[in-house]
């Protein structure tokens, strides 16, 4: 027998879609029978008074949470999500209800062993929801109570050797796409260099010391898996700088009709046969491919490497071998000055251990950004407050074609004053000696 | 319920503390067969929906089985997921960043048992626990945020308007007939949380009320230069207010023909709510990517500027979206993405085709750059 009535929540437990309200009901039960005899930290009602306060919103369509929540453990800054019911009495249950990030592995490769720890933990100690995962990456444990937050800090650092992820404005959990570990396009370790930079900035992460929010995102190539692009402020995206590796053989096999085109992603309708010039030469974006005479030729100096012709046909072409990534900059969503993508800011760098390189780039833009960035200014934002130019000043870098779509087309032109000969003091008389007022 | 200690002292609280550990490390979970073949990778295939192979340089062959996740998961559906890898994958599993669960095999005579027994475990209610699919040119999963489930600020919900939208394009998960694949995504308002500004069909919360004024409290409980500097369209200035007792507080005025009710002030400050039951609703955007594959990334652009908020399905959301993936499945050449289409075709004959109506609220009117969104040219279409 439900706690609450939730007419509007139970139309969600019918059609083919996992339900989560089904999800939330079986938890609500199996912590009401606790077969285990688990001893329960929180309230055991903790599901039926969600599925209530949740069921209260949709007859309102208004949220049923208080503003904001400062809550954490001792040492961090970050970590938890405060958060309290504003119906406490009607909703005991959840009347404290706080989330903690627990920092994933990379690529979010799990065992069920370690999956099932984690699952004993948050079911004593918490509400038994979780969110796998969140945005930006974190397992999100959702629900619990204040006094248990050390708790559980201590089982996950002492028994299970796990972090907490990042939360207010400092370097949010880093994640990457699945990279070299299941892909024949990753142009680096992805998982390496996230690993590697959460480990060496994790002071960055755990104690905000920043204007705002900080995000770094990895995808092994342009195909951005991990939307580096859109949702990191610093988005490391693998590519090459050598030739695509052909197989004309392979291609030949993709004209007759051997093997399906973009590995049969397109099976479930009839698209005709493959039709080598009209799927791949038409479409490359830079006019740099050919097709005569039962052979594949790359113009790879005018390739711009956006991974159609390799998605197309991936037994046939492959990246190169001289590999690395781009770091672009800025992305992020629009409050306050509008949303931004990453702009590039190194076309090709090398990946390796120890990142030396990599690392400098990081801390030149955050020596620069920690300074001036005013409070709550995105790295995006300040670099449209102070220019590009000054990005490319703090990180030592010279200006290069590839950062720019295109030219300016106003003529407001910044010189500096080294820059023009005699320098900006000039005095008034000795120019009205020659045009008289 | 009596309160067992993890061995953490509160009377001593930095005594064994332990910091700065960060994750596990992600080569502790591999499965064999990924561990021994990392950075070998040949070339992958989809076998059928939901099914990849991928094959490495030593012949190795790894199957995986995508299945839909539902990304709010309790701890018993996860020891679900854990019984299944333990039954068919010798315990290993991945998440993706769609939130879909993959499960892996290192042979092709373990997929279809796999797959079976995924595919016959259902909730009470009858929706599918783990739906097959997810790959190629079809539909996966949708990102989505926290909605009324766990955030303060939304204008929607979450995790409805996601099983609502799922269970109207499922066989679009299950399949793989589209031109090339659609991304949706959620984001209960306008923090964007995910990916809704990037996205080939994104759902947004939106209000359409200025602010209430705790003007009693404000003072007591915001920074007021912050809630001012929160302001994208600086609506907001400081003042002095007169309470109906006559005593007179600091507080915040509003400027309500400047407001556009983004909530980013409430964010700041907790005495200027705006959550409406009539006013709140959902903005649809269509044509954003990510991907570099042909053009660049774009972001999704303001389709439909209003639909109610309704519960629980929000039927002129989902019909809406089915609308516009059937026109554009029609109409678009292989491997074109939503937005591309719509830039080919022009986006007078986008709405024209989903018979969306254009209103003013499509406009850009947001400083300088409002200005390049307009069109300069006779170029455009009857």
């Amino acid at each position: 027998m439900a706690k609450h009535e939730t007419p509007l929540l139970d139309q969600l437990e019918s059609g083919p879609w996992p339900s989560f309200v089904s999800d939330i009901k079986q938890e609500a039960e199996a912590r009401a029978k606790n077969e285990k005899g688990v001893e329960y930290q929180i309230p055991v009602d903790v599901c039926e008074d969600l599925l209530g306060v949740l069921e209260l919103s949709f007859k309102h369509g208004r949220t049923h949470w208080k503003h904001g929540g400062i809550v954490g453990v001792f040492g961090y800054g970050g970590g938890v999500i405060g958060r309290y019911c504003d119906q406490p009495e009607m909703f005991p249950g959840v009347a404290h209800f706080h989330t903690m990030r627990v920092n994933q592995p990379g690529g979010k490769f799990y065992t069920a062993e370690y999956l099932r720890q984690l699952c004993d933990l948050w079911d004593m100690r918490g509400s038994g929801l979780t969110n796998m995962h969140g945005s930006t990456g974190d397992i999100i444990l959702l629900g619990t109570t204040t006094p248990q937050l050390e708790e559980i800090f201590w089982e996950l650092t002492h028994t299970y050797n796990q972090d907490l992820g990042g939360s207010g404005s400092n370097l949010r959990t880093p994640a990457d796409c699945v990279g070299e570990a299941r892909c024949e396009w990753s142009c680096y370790d992805t998982q390496a260099l996230c690993y590697h930079l959460t480990q060496e900035y994790q002071d960055e992460l755990h104690r905000p010391a920043f204007p705002y929010k900080f995000k770094f995102k990895f995808d092994g190539c342009p195909n951005c898996c991990v939307a580096s692009i859109a949702r990191a402020d610093i988005s490391f995206i693998g590519t090459w700088k050598d030739d695509i590796r052909l197989d004309q053989e392979a291609v030949a096999a993709y004209v007759g009709g051997e093997l399906p085109p973009n590995a049969g992603s397109h099976a479930g309708r009839d698209w005709g046969p493959f039709d080598i010039q009209k799927e791949v030469i038409d479409l490359c974006p830079t006019e740099c491919m050919s097709y005569a005479d039962g052979k594949l030729a790359i113009d790879n100096r005018e390739c711009n490497r956006c991974m159609h012709c390799i998605s197309v046909m991936p037994r046939a072409l492959r990246i190169g071998n001289d590999r690395g990534c781009s770091i672009l900059v800025g992305a992020k969503a629009p409050i306050l000055d509008g949303a931004q993508m990453s702009t590039l800011l190194i076309p090709f760098i090398k990946v390796e251990e120890p990142y030396d390189e990599i690392k400098e780039v990081i801390e030149n833009i955050w020596d620069w950004w920690m300074e001036e960035g005013k409070n709550r200014e995105r790295l995006g934002e300040l670099m449209k407050r102070q220019g590009f130019q000054k990005l490319l000043e703090m990180c030592n870098l010279k200006p290069d074609p590839r950062m720019v779509q295109e030219p300016r087309t106003n003529p407001y032109i910044f010189w500096k004053e080294d820059e023009v000969p005699g320098g900006f003091q000039r005095d008034i008389k000795e120019f009205r000696k020659h045009h008289l007022r | 319920m009596a309160f067992v200690s993890s061995g953490y002292n509160p009377a001593k609280p930095m005594e064994n503390r332990i910091t700065d550990i960060g994750p596990r490390k992600y080569d502790e979970f591999y499965p064999p067969v990924i561990k021994k073949n990392k950075g070998k990778w040949l070339y992958h295939e989809i076998l059928q929906p939901g099914v990849l192979v991928h094959v490495a340089e030593s012949g190795d062959e790894v199957y995986t089985v995508r299945v839909g996740g539902i990304r709010l998961m309790s701890v018993t559906l996860i020891r679900e997921v854990c019984d299944i890898a333990d039954k068919h994958c010798d315990g290993h599993l991945r998440f993706t960043t769609r939130n879909n669960i993959e499960f892996m095999v290192d042979s092709k005579d373990k997929v279809q048992p796999l797959i079976d027994d995924l595919e016959s475990r259902k909730f009470k209610g009858g929706s599918f626990k783990f739906p097959v699919g997810g790959t190629g040119a079809g539909v996966t999963n949708i990102v989505h945020t926290q909605g009324w489930i766990h955030c303060h600020t939304p204008a929607t919900d979450a995790s409805g308007p996601v099983k609502a939208t799922m269970d109207v394009l499922f066989d679009d998960f299950k399949n793989m007939r589209l031109p090339a694949h659609v991304r949706v995504s959620l984001a209960c308002c306008l923090n964007m949380c995910g990916a809704v500004h990037c996205s080939d069909i994104a759902i947004l919360g939106y209000h359409r009320k200025p602010p209430l004024m705790d003007h009693e409290y404000l003072d007591k409980m915001c920074e007021i230069p912050l809630a001012i500097a929160s302001c994208p369209t600086a609506a907001l200035k400081p003042g002095k207010v007169e309470l109906a007792d006559g005593t007179s507080v600091k507080s915040i005025l509003v400027n309500e023909p400047r407001c556009m009710f983004c909530g980013n002030c409430y964010t700041m400050c907790p005495s200027m709510p705006l959550a409406d039951t009539e006013g709140d609703g959902i903005v649809i955007m269509a044509g954003g990517k990510v991907s570099n594959r042909i053009s660049a990334p774009k972001f999704s652009k303001v389709v439909v500027a209003f639909f109610p908020n309704e519960v629980p399905r929000w039927p002129q959301t989902t019909n809406c979206i089915k609308n516009m993936i059937e026109v554009y499945a029609a109409d678009a050449r292989k491997y074109e993405r939503l937005g591309e289409w719509a830039e080919r075709i022009g986006w007078e004959r986008f709405f024209e085709k989903c018979e969306l109506d254009f209103t003013h609220h499509l406009i850009d009117d947001f400083r300088d750059p409002a200005y390049y969104t307009w069109r300069q040219t006779t170029q455009f279409k009857f």
